[in-house]
């Protein structure tokens, strides 16, 4: 078995009196998808935004492909090119098109010339069924093209690791199902994934493992079937019984 | 999504809903016109009967001087405006540099944020005229060697210098104004900080404070005039001066700010069509 692409060690994380994270393992083995559950608060964004360097961990480490990434002497900038990140909120930039957002990387990280980073572009956008709306502004797209746009952006470095942090949240119901059938296009693809979602039909499809996090710690994990079906952990399933009861 | 194709034709009610709205729209469009004639009227009889308005006439609004000193004023005023072109994209630049470096967060650059912080404390609080004295008057009296003794560029220092005081607060607040969701996102791209505040921060906090800038600009356009107090710049403020000094006429100064008035009116009705059309932009549902 090969070593796995993410390894989260006993992760730490307190902002003054609050503790958010209070030691998290977890490992993301290559081309699986690991979805984060819990309520709000319980932790997913903020590991998700550790594990992105936005914010520094507090203790413990985490791995990436091997490399320790918390190690202050890291180069971040690098680390980030090896992730790729999508934001419940899309975090577009306005004044770009579609085909500027997802060139952007290209052009600047990967140092390819314009038209090389706009052929990639129009790749990344075609392979996220949006090729005719290279050039509309971000502010023109319905928020199901916004949020695929963003999945194109996030793809733009080839990133070994994509996280998504609720990425239909801010959607309407009926745009959830075109972003949801892209992300699992993606983990058919190979894509190794990390996810916090509260989709829970998706995340039974798709998931190799489910994590339940609970006052920042992993309270249950396992296969979608175990966890979903027959949860142990009585947080779980209270938290079970709200999110599916309607 | 499907759209709707093919003639619409309005019921009869919503015919008469617009018939009624075109009707009143006349109606205030009638009132507003007699309204604006009525009150001209009342002014100019108000003003025309006034006790002392045949020596004010003479001495404000004298024909002949009219005549005679608009040529030499309108010289003047073309000082101004080359003051102008060259002031504002010195002011523009040198208070984005300074804004970025107020904003930045790196250590090493923390002796120069307190610098920047100085300069916008003394150059905001020192009042311009001061300014444009110690700058137009002081610099050249020190006789330096290889440096222009030239009044006008002096002067000009000290008008970008100030201006350049207030508008690093605009940028900055420009800066300030982009959400921070915005550089995270660019940061996981790998984007150098550096990178970031060029490529996403700076257009979208530039194009924010726009209409602010603009209302500086037009501020600019007269403050330019100041430079007459330097007596060796014959602004079109300066040449008003010394013709009323000649005869205690004081019509010069009301060509000088008709011309003025003149030169500010496009940029204030740029500045206005600029804000309606952001204006409207944001009402038509956009949602980032």
């Amino acid at each position: 078995m090969t070593a796995p692409v993410l390894e989260v060690r006993n992760v730490h994380k307190h902002y003054g009196d609050a503790r958010i994270l209070n030691g998290i393992d977890l490992e993301v083995g290559d081309g699986q998808a690991v979805v984060l559950i819990g309520g709000s608060g319980s932790g997913k964004s903020t590991l998700l935004r550790c594990i992105n360097l936005l914010e520094v961990v507090t203790d413990g480490e985490i791995v990436l492909e091997g490399d320790e990434i918390t190690d202050p002497r890291v180069n971040v900038d690098a680390v980030r090119r090896r992730i790729g990140v999508v934001f419940q909120a899309f975090n577009l930039f306005p004044h770009m098109t579609a085909l500027q957002n997802v060139a952007l990387a290209p052009r600047v990280v990967g140092k390819r010339s314009k038209a090389e980073a706009e052929e990639r572009g129009r790749e990344l956008l075609a392979r996220v069924g949006l090729a005719e709306h290279a050039d509309s502004y971000p502010d023109r797209m319905s928020g199901g093209q916004q949020q695929r746009t963003a999945i194109a952006r996030a793809l733009a470095n080839e990133p070994r690791l994509l996280l998504l942090d609720e990425v239909t949240s801010a959607l309407d119901p009926e745009l959830v199902g075109e972003v949801l059938d892209l992300i699992g296009e993606l983990k058919d693809q190979g894509m190794t994934i990390l996810m916090a979602t509260h989709e829970m039909g998706f995340a039974h499809r798709v998931a190799n493992e489910i994590c339940f996090l609970d006052a920042g710690m992993v309270a249950e994990s396992g296969p979608p079937e175990q966890v979903l079906d027959e949860p142990t952990h009585p947080r779980l399933q209270q938290f079970l019984s709200r999110v599916l009861r309607h | 999504m499907s759209t709707m194709t093919g003639e619409f034709s309005p019921s009869d009610k919503e015919a008469w809903r617009r018939g009624y709205r075109r009707e009143r729209k006349r109606k205030s469009t009638l009132v507003a016109i007699l309204s604006t004639v009525g009150f001209s009227v009342v002014l100019w009889l108000a003003v025309t009967h006034s006790p002392g308005w045949k020596t004010a006439q003479e001495t404000f609004l004298s024909g002949h001087e009219f005549r005679s000193d608009t040529g030499d004023i309108f010289r003047g005023l073309l000082i101004d405006l080359k003051l102008l072109l060259i002031c504002e994209p010195c002011i523009l630049a040198l208070a984005l540099i300074i804004a970025v470096m107020r904003t930045s967060v790196s250590p090493v650059l923390a002796p120069l944020r307190i610098g920047c912080a100085l300069y916008v404390d003394i150059f905001r609080g020192c009042p311009m005229i001061i300014l444009l004295y110690l700058s137009a008057e002081g610099i050249p009296s020190l006789r330096l060697h290889h440096v222009t003794n030239s009044a006008l560029v002096w002067g000009a220092v000290a008008i970008i210098v100030s201006y350049s005081a207030y508008v690093t607060e605009v940028m900055r607040s420009g800066i300030q104004s982009v959400h921070p969701s915005q550089r995270a996102a660019a940061r996981s791209l790998g984007l150098t900080q550096r990178q970031s505040l060029r490529l996403v921060v700076l257009p979208q906090a530039v194009r924010n404070v726009i209409p602010a800038l603009l209302n500086d600009f037009v501020a600019l356009q007269k403050d330019v005039g100041l430079i007459s107090i330097v007596g060796a710049v014959a602004d079109a403020i300066n040449r008003a001066t010394t013709d009323n000094d000649t005869n205690f006429n004081f019509t010069p100064f009301v060509i000088a700010a008709i011309l003025f008035i003149l030169l500010a009116a496009p940029s204030g009705r740029f500045a206005d069509a600029y804000a309606r059309r952001a204006l409207s932009r944001q009402q038509a549902g956009v949602v980032v």
